[in-house]
C-alpha cells in the first residue's frame, strides 16, 4: 500500500468515520460499508485508514485489505485532483510522447502513477486515445491537448490549472458569507 | 404530497383514487421529462432546469413538472411529454434548454404545441433530409471528378430551395412513440410505468396499481397460495438461467430456520445491458413490492437489494422509494397492521462482475471478497449467514405484482408454453434503433432486430447477434427465425442471458469480438479457481496470437479443448460460460479464424496487425496523405502514385479519411 501522503492521526475525518462506524455497531458484514464510507471521506484507502477501521471494528487489517484490493472501485493510492493521461500509442510515441512524459514528470517531480506534492496532479501513461492525427496528445481530466511539439507549453498548461484552483480557493476564503448564502436559496 | 395518514389499506385506496384522477385529468398541464441515466447524459437535467425556471418565471405554478424514467428510445433523448385535460399527449424529442424555453412560452403559456420540436416534426425533417441527400447523390454521381465538401454543401442547398414540403405529408408520420415501428411489436408489461410516472413519488406508483398485489397477498392469500400462484404462472428467472421462480421460492419456504433472507440481485454487469437499471430508475416500487411479497411467501423478515455502485441514480431513487414505503407503513413492523414485519436494506457493490453470481453476491453482502463457492448447497437452503436465502433478478421481481394481482393464467396469456411472459432487451451495436424494448417471449430474433430495431444501418449486411454478453454466444442469419425463449436459444448454442443484444454487421470481426469478451472475463475472473484464472488467460493469449498474425492452425484445436475444460471444471457460472463466445464463434465462423491464421488476413478489416494499407492507381499524387501521416509512413513525388511503408504505418486510418480520391484501401 502506498502512503504517498500521510494522513494525520487527528484528522477530523476520522471522527466522521467513527460516527458512521458507531451506527453500524452490532450489524453483520460491515467491512465493505466501512471501506465505502472511508473512501468517500478520504478519497482513497491508505494503510492508516485500514488500521483505524480495524481498531474500531475488530476486523483484521489483512481481511480489510483483502476486500479493498478485490473490488475495482476501491483506490489504494491517492489520485491527484487532475489526472494527466499521456497517450503512449504508437503514433504519439514516434512523435515524442516519451519526451512529453519525461518532461511532465520532471516538472511535477513525480513518477508515473504518483501524485504531485501539492496534490493537484497525477500522471498515467494511457493506451491510444484515438487522436493519432493530433499526436502527441495528452489529456487532463476530460480535456485534450494536442500537438505538444514545444515542451515549454506544458509548464503553461499546468500553470493554468494551478491558477484556476488557486482562484477557486481564494474566492471561498475571501467571502466567508458565501457558504451561508449558498445554503439559503432565498 | 405524501401525508402520514396512518397505516391502513383504505388510506392507500384513497391515495390511489386521488392521484389517479390527478394523473388522468390534470387540472392544467402535466409535463414529464425522461430522466433515467441515459436521458441525463443526453442533457435532460439541463432541459428540466430550463423548464423549471421558465415555468417559474412565467408564474405557471399550477403546472406539474415531473421527472420520469426511461421511455426506451435512446436516440430521441432528451424527451419531454405534455399531457393536457381532454387533449392528446404531445411528445417533444431532442429537447435542449433553448427548445424547452420555447415550449414553455408557446405551448404552456398559449396552448399552441411547437410542431417542429415534436416527434412528428422531427421525423418529417429527417425524411426531408434523406430525400435531399438522395437527390444530391444522384445529381452528383453524374459528375466523375471528385467534389469538395463545400461544393457539395452549396449544391444540396440549391436542392433545398427547390423542394417543397406539402403539409399533407404529415399525415403518414407517427405522432406518438407508440405509433413507431419500434413499439409496434412490443408488449410493455414490466416497463408499463417507466416513462409515465415520477419514480420519486410513491403516490403516482400507487395510482397505477402499486402495492395492490401486496394488499391481496397480505389480506387474502396464504404464503403457500402466493408460491402456488407464481409456480403456476410459469415465471422463470430473467437473470439468464431461467430457473422457475415459484419452485425456487418453495425450496426456501419449506426450510425451517430462525431467519430467512430475500435478496434482489441488481448487480447488472454485462457490458451493453441496462434493463435492470431502467426498471429501478423508472419504477422502483414494482421491485420493492415484489420483494415484500417474496419475503412474505418464504417467511423472511429481511430483504436486501444489492445494486451496482455505478448506478447512482438507481440508488438514489431506491432510497427515496424505501423511505416513502416506510412512511405509508408498507415496510417495517407489522406491515399495514398485519402480523407480517419486513424491512429492506440497500447494499452497494464496488465494481466486481462476478458478484452477479449468487454465492459471490452473498459473500459480498457479508462484507467480504465477492468470491463464489461450490453449489450445492444452494442458497435456498444455505445462503446469507448460512440461512435460507432467495435471490431474484430485478426483472423477474418486476413481473411478480402483476401475476399476484391478475392471476397465473393472465401471465400465461402471452409468451410460450414453457417460457411465458415478456422479456426486456437492451438492443445495441450495429442496429438502426438502439434502445430498451420489451417483447413477448416466442417472438423471433428477426422481428426484434429488423422490425423493431430497423436492421443494420447504412445497408450493411447482418452478420450475427450476440446474446447473453460474455456468457453467451452468437446467433447467425440462419437461426434468426428461431423463437426467443430460454430453451430454444440454448439449443442454438447461445443463451437467453440477462437481455443484452449486440448486433454485428459485416464490418465486425468475430475473432476480435471473441477476444473482446475474453479480455473482459480475464479482467473479471475472481482468481479463485485455476481453470477460470489460468484458462481464460491462456485463451486470450491464443486469441491475441490469432489477431496478431502469429498463430498456427493447431491453436484452434487447443482453443476448443481449453474451452471445453473451462466449461467442465470451473467453479462458478462465470468460468463455466467464459468460453461460450469463443466456442460459438469458432463453431459458426471457423473460416474467419482460419483466414486470420492461414492468410494472415482479417476479412472484416478490423484486426490492425493484419491490415495492409494500399494506395491504388486512383491516387493523383496530391501529397495530402504524406503530409497528414503522423508517422511519415507515406512517401511519393507530387502527381505520382504514393506508397505506404507498412513497417512504419500504425494503421490509424487518418490517410483514408482524408484522401479526396478514395485512393487508399484497407486490404
Amino acid at each position: 500500500m502506498c502512503q504517498s501522503k500521510q494522513i494525520e492521526v487527528n484528522d477530523p475525518r476520522f471522527l466522521e468515520l467513527d460516527k458512521f462506524l458507531k451506527k453500524l455497531q452490532g450489524e453483520k458484514g460491515i467491512a465493505m460499508m466501512a471501506l465505502q464510507k472511508a473512501q468517500q471521506l478520504f478519497g482513497y484507502l491508505p494503510l492508516e485508514v485500514h488500521k483505524h477501521i480495524s481498531a474500531r471494528t475488530g476486523i483484521s487489517v489483512a481481511e480489510l485489505y483483502g476486500v479493498s484490493s478485490f473490488y475495482s472501485q476501491f483506490l489504494l493510492e491517492a489520485e491527484g485532483k487532475h489526472r494527466i493521461s499521456v497517450c503512449m500509442g504508437t503514433a504519439c510515441y514516434v512523435k515524442g510522447a516519451q519526451n512529453v512524459l519525461d518532461k511532465l514528470c520532471e516538472l511535477l517531480e513525480i513518477k508515473v502513477g504518483e501524485v504531485s506534492a501539492d496534490g493537484l496532479f497525477s500522471i498515467t501513461a494511457a493506451r491510444c486515445i484515438g487522436c493519432c492525427g493530433l499526436a502527441p496528445v495528452i489529456m487532463i481530466d476530460e480535456e485534450v491537448y494536442a500537438n505538444i511539439v514545444d515542451l515549454n507549453e506544458l509548464e503553461q498548461i499546468l500553470d493554468n490549472y494551478r491558477l484556476k484552483d488557486a482562484a477557486v480557493g481564494a474566492a471561498s476564503l475571501a467571502s466567508p458569507g458565501g457558504k451561508a448564502e449558498a445554503e439559503d436559496p432565498a | 404530497m405524501i401525508t402520514k395518514t396512518g397505516t391502513s389499506w383504505a388510506n392507500i385506496a384513497n391515495l390511489r383514487k386521488c392521484t389517479l384522477a390527478e394523473l388522468e385529468q390534470p387540472e392544467h398541464f402535466r409535463v414529464t421529462v425522461g430522466m433515467a441515466t441515459c436521458g441525463i447524459s443526453a442533457g435532460a437535467d439541463l432541459t428540466f432546469e430550463a423548464l423549471r425556471q421558465e415555468i417559474e418565471r412565467n408564474d405557471l405554478s399550477d403546472i406539474s413538472l415531473e421527472i420520469t424514467g426511461c421511455i426506451g428510445l435512446c436516440s430521441f433523448e432528451p424527451i419531454v411529454e405534455i399531457y393536457e385535460k381532454g387533449k392528446e399527449k404531445v411528445s417533444y424529442v431532442k429537447v435542449d434548454p433553448v427548445k424547452a424555453i420555447t415550449i414553455v412560452r408557446q405551448h404552456l403559456l398559449h396552448g399552441e404545441p411547437v410542431e417542429e420540436f415534436t416527434l412528428r416534426g422531427f421525423l418529417r425533417q429527417q425524411r426531408e433530409q434523406k430525400q435531399r441527400d438522395a437527390e444530391a447523390h444522384s445529381y452528383l454521381s453524374h459528375k466523375l471528378e471528385p467534389v469538395t465538401t463545400t461544393e457539395l454543401d452549396s449544391r444540396s442547398r440549391e436542392l433545398v430551395i427547390e423542394e417543397e414540403s406539402p403539409e399533407s405529408e404529415l399525415a403518414g408520420l407517427p405522432e406518438h412513440f407508440t405509433d413507431l415501428p419500434f413499439y409496434k411489436k412490443q408488449k410493455r408489461q414490466v416497463l408499463r410505468n417507466c416513462g409515465y410516472i415520477n419514480p420519486e413519488r410513491i403516490d403516482e406508483a400507487i395510482a397505477l396499481g402499486a402495492y395492490a398485489a401486496l394488499e391481496r397477498a397480505l389480506t387474502g392469500m396464504s404464503a403457500k397460495a402466493v408460491i402456488e400462484c407464481i409456480t403456476d404462472s410459469g415465471l422463470r428467472g430473467r437473470g439468464g438461467a431461467g430457473f422457475p421462480t415459484g419452485i425456487k421460492w418453495s425450496f426456501a419456504a419449506r426450510e425451517k430456520a430462525e431467519e430467512k433472507y430475500f435478496i434482489c440481485n441488481a448487480d447488472e454487469g454485462d457490458p451493453g445491458a441496462f434493463m435492470d437499471r431502467s426498471v429501478l430508475e423508472g419504477d422502483p416500487h414494482a421491485v420493492l413490492e415484489a420483494i415484500i411479497i417474496g419475503g412474505y411467501a418464504i417467511g423472511a423478515s429481511k430483504g436486501f437489494i444489492y445494486v451496482r455502485a455505478e448506478y447512482p441514480t438507481a440508488v438514489k431513487r431506491l432510497n427515496i422509494a424505501i423511505e416513502q414505503a416506510h412512511e405509508l407503513g408498507l415496510l417495517g413492523d407489522h406491515i399495514m397492521a398485519s402480523d407480517f414485519s419486513f424491512d429492506i436494506e440497500l447494499r452497494l457493490g464496488a465494481g466486481a462482475f462476478v458478484c452477479g453470481e449468487e454465492t459471490a453476491l452473498i459473500a459480498s453482502i457479508e462484507g467480504g471478497r465477492g468470491m463464489p463457492r461450490n453449489k450445492p448447497p444452494f442458497p435456498a437452503a444455505h445462503g446469507l449467514y448460512g440461512q435460507p436465502t432467495i435471490i431474484n433478478n430485478v426483472e423477474t421481481l418486476a413481473n411478480v405484482p402483476g401475476i399476484i394481482l391478475n392471476g397465473s393464467q393472465w401471465f400465461r396469456r402471452i409468451g410460450t408454453e414453457r417460457s411465458p411472459g415478456t422479456k426486456v432487451f437492451a438492443l445495441g451495436g450495429k442496429v438502426e434503433h438502439t434502445g430498451l424494448l420489451e417483447v413477448p417471449m416466442g417472438i423471433t430474433l428477426r422481428e426484434v432486430i429488423f422490425d423493431i430495431g430497423g436492421g443494420c444501418p447504412d445497408n450493411k449486411k447482418f452478420k450475427a447477434v450476440q446474446t447473453g454478453g460474455p456468457s453467451g454466444g452468437c446467433i447467425t442469419e440462419e437461426n434468426l427465425d428461431l423463437q426467443v425463449d430460454f430453451d430454444t436459444l440454448k439449443a442454438a448454442g447461445s443463451m437467453m442471458g440477462s437481455g443484452g443484444l449486440i448486433v454485428m454487421d459485416e464490418d465486425n470481426c468475430m475473432v476480435d469480438i471473441a477476444r473482446f469478451y475474453t479480455e473482459f472475463t480475464v479482467d473479471e475472473s475472481c482468481g479463485q479457481c485455476v481453470p477460470c484464472r489460468e484458462g481464460t488467460k491462456r485463451m486470450l493469449e491464443i486469441l491475441e496470437r490469432i489477431t496478431g498474425g502469429h498463430a498456427q492452425m493447431e491453436d484452434l484445436d487447443l482453443l476448443e479443448e481449453l474451452g471445453e475444460h473451462l466449461q467442465l471444471s470451473s467453479l462458478c457460472a462465470l468460468g463455466q460460460t467464459a468460453a461460450n463466445p469463443v466456442l460459438s464463434t469458432l463453431r459458426q465462423f471457423r473460416d474467419e479464424y482460419e483466414t486470420h491464421i492461414r492468410d494472415k488476413q482479417c476479412p472484416s478489416h478490423v484486426c490492425k496487425n493484419l491490415l495492409g494499407y494500399i494506395i491504388t492507381d486512383k491516387c493523383k499524387g496530391c501529397t495530402k496523405c504524406a503530409r497528414i501521416c503522423p508517422v511519415h509512413a507515406i512517401s511519393g513525388k507530387p502527381r505520382e502514385i504514393h506508397e505506404i511503408d507498412l513497417d512504419i504505418c500504425t494503421r490509424c486510418g487518418l490517410c483514408i479519411e482524408n484522401c479526396a480520391f478514395n485512393a487508399i484501401e484497407r486490404r
